[in-house]
């Protein structure tokens, strides 16, 4: 169990922006834990996202963050306790997890554009094939999204000939074709040379801007600081601390939180 | 000892001939087969519960242990036996080399499966596509890309074996030089003749196979 946090904190950050609502959570994480074998990667983390809101996920390599976030759309399987999404258990085997899968957008640390399909291909096949619309509303809807992330004149080329943010504002767009309810990001700046990652958070701004929901792991505390709603900071495959952005980064709570905070937030 | 009589291959040419559109057709049709079930078994392998697995492991384990023409001949006996009529040499031999091929496609798909990266299937199956669709619309198209020379190569040393189809009476390209051969007592000239054509042939589909790698390096 959780509790959403309340959201009037949010004067003097950089970016205006409605509250989520505390109604209903859309991503409900309860009691999860998680082994590979012997190795325990998560253990007992209960946390929820609510509609609209940011939540960002930091820790340690190795901390179970990315693994926590895979969960969330079952490419991870786990144990014990439970995830759901809109309400729909993703553990259930009476789930159909395709269609689950088909309301979260994922953004990968490595883009996983298809490198032999276009831009274009990428962004409307699953819209055509798991959505079933047709090709034209597909590309049509392709195009806004690439306009959107400012990518209007690159629809026709291959993933290999585009610079590493580009292929990540493309991979957002591909997420955001499928019309989601929430965005899931795992580390989507860590493969990108400098340079390219603030285009890229750029995008995940205005995406958070528009009141997407979204579960964001990123070492990038500037991000968090100004656009997440709330903050998970997890450490050896558990959640240490659990507060609203201004709260985590004032008044860290544990050690290992301080700790992990003074080391990244040097340079 | 005759003197060298070139005429003896030219009047068997239409036989020939024949004999050669027979080990095309079981070339081709042995080839589309499979790769078509060699993709079945590899995705079974890598993809279908545990017990489905190590059947189609079994299955791949054991037809590359056993000669191509043992499985030839087992066919064109056993085949009648099950289905209760004879379906002949070239049904038989069809049979046989697309199940037997299909365990070696089968080992070079599945080392092209498991080079295309792993968050490939994972962006795939996160954007909904289901297992099956995120197989035909990333991971498959990918793989056979990269495994095209390959499985071309493969396909020359088929061609080589469906000489071994002589053993069921089936009249291939080879058989039919044979056969000449007895009949005219021109053994030299007509395997000479064979030997150049398959020579030709494969050296011909190879040198494509190389060009196509240069390629595909270079793109």
């Amino acid at each position: 169990m959780t509790a959403p946090f309340p959201q009037s904190r949010l004067k003097g950050t950089a970016m205006p922006r409605t509250g989520p609502e505390t109604a209903s959570p859309i991503i409900a994480i309860d009691d999860l834990s998680k082994a590979y074998g012997s190795l325990q990667v998560l253990k007992n983390c209960t946390t929820s996202v609510a509609r609209g809101e940011v939540v960002v996920v930091c820790g340690p390599s190795g901390s179970g963050k990315s693994t926590l976030i895979k969960c969330v759309n079952g490419l991870e399987p786990f144990q014990s306790g439970s995830i759901s999404v809109e309400g729909l258990s993703v553990g259930d085997r009476k789930t159909d997890l395709t269609r689950l899968r088909s309301r979260i957008g994922m953004v990968f640390q490595h883009f996983e554009l298809y490198p032999h399909l276009t831009v274009r291909d990428n962004i409307t096949l699953a819209p055509r094939h798991v959505l079933r619309r047709s090709r034209d509303e597909a590309i049509d809807k392709a195009e806004a999204l690439l306009a959107r992330v400012g990518l209007a004149d690159k629809a026709d080329r291959f993933p290999g000939q585009l610079s590493g943010g580009q292929q990540q504002r493309v991979a957002i767009a591909r997420a955001l074709a499928m019309d989601p309810v929430a965005m899931l990001f795992d580390e989507p700046t860590s493969a990108l040379d400098p340079e390219m990652i603030n285009e890229v958070l750029d995008v995940m701004t205005e995406l958070a801007a528009d009141g997407m929901t979204m579960m964001v792991v990123t070492h990038e505390m500037g991000f968090a600081r100004r656009v997440a709603h709330r903050v998970l900071f997890m450490d050896g495959g558990q959640i240490l601390e659990e507060a609203p952005t201004a709260a985590f980064f004032e008044a860290p709570r544990t050690d290992r939180a301080r700790s992990f905070l003074s080391k990244i937030l040097q340079h | 000892m005759h003197a060298f009589d070139i005429d003896a291959v030219r009047l068997a040419l239409p036989f020939l001939w024949s004999g050669m559109i027979t080990s095309l057709t079981l070339l081709a049709i042995a080839m589309t087969g499979g790769i078509l079930l060699g993709t079945v078994i590899a995705m079974l392998r890598l993809s279908a519960p545990r017990a489905v697995a190590a059947i189609a492991a079994g299955y791949v384990n054991g037809l590359r242990s056993v000669p191509l023409i043992m499985v030839i001949f087992w066919f064109y006996l056993l085949v009648p036996l099950i289905i209760g009529r004879p379906v002949g040499a070239f049904v038989s031999a069809v049979i046989a080399f697309t199940l037997f091929e299909a365990a070696y496609y089968s080992e070079i798909i599945r080392a092209g499966i498991q080079g295309v990266s792993r968050g490939q299937m994972a962006a795939a199956q996160a954007a909904g596509l289901s297992r099956l669709q995120a197989y035909r619309l990333v991971v498959l198209p990918q793989a056979f890309r990269r495994m095209t020379p390959i499985l071309l190569t493969q396909s020359i040393a088929l061609f080589q074996d469906t000489s071994l189809v002589y053993v069921i009476g089936l009249h291939d390209f080879m058989t039919a030089a044979s056969i000449t051969a007895n009949r005219e007592g021109r053994l030299i000239e007509l395997y000479l003749f064979a030997a150049a054509i398959y020579l030709g042939l494969c050296l011909a589909a190879s040198q494509l196979v190389q060009a196509l790698k240069r390629r595909m390096a270079t793109s």
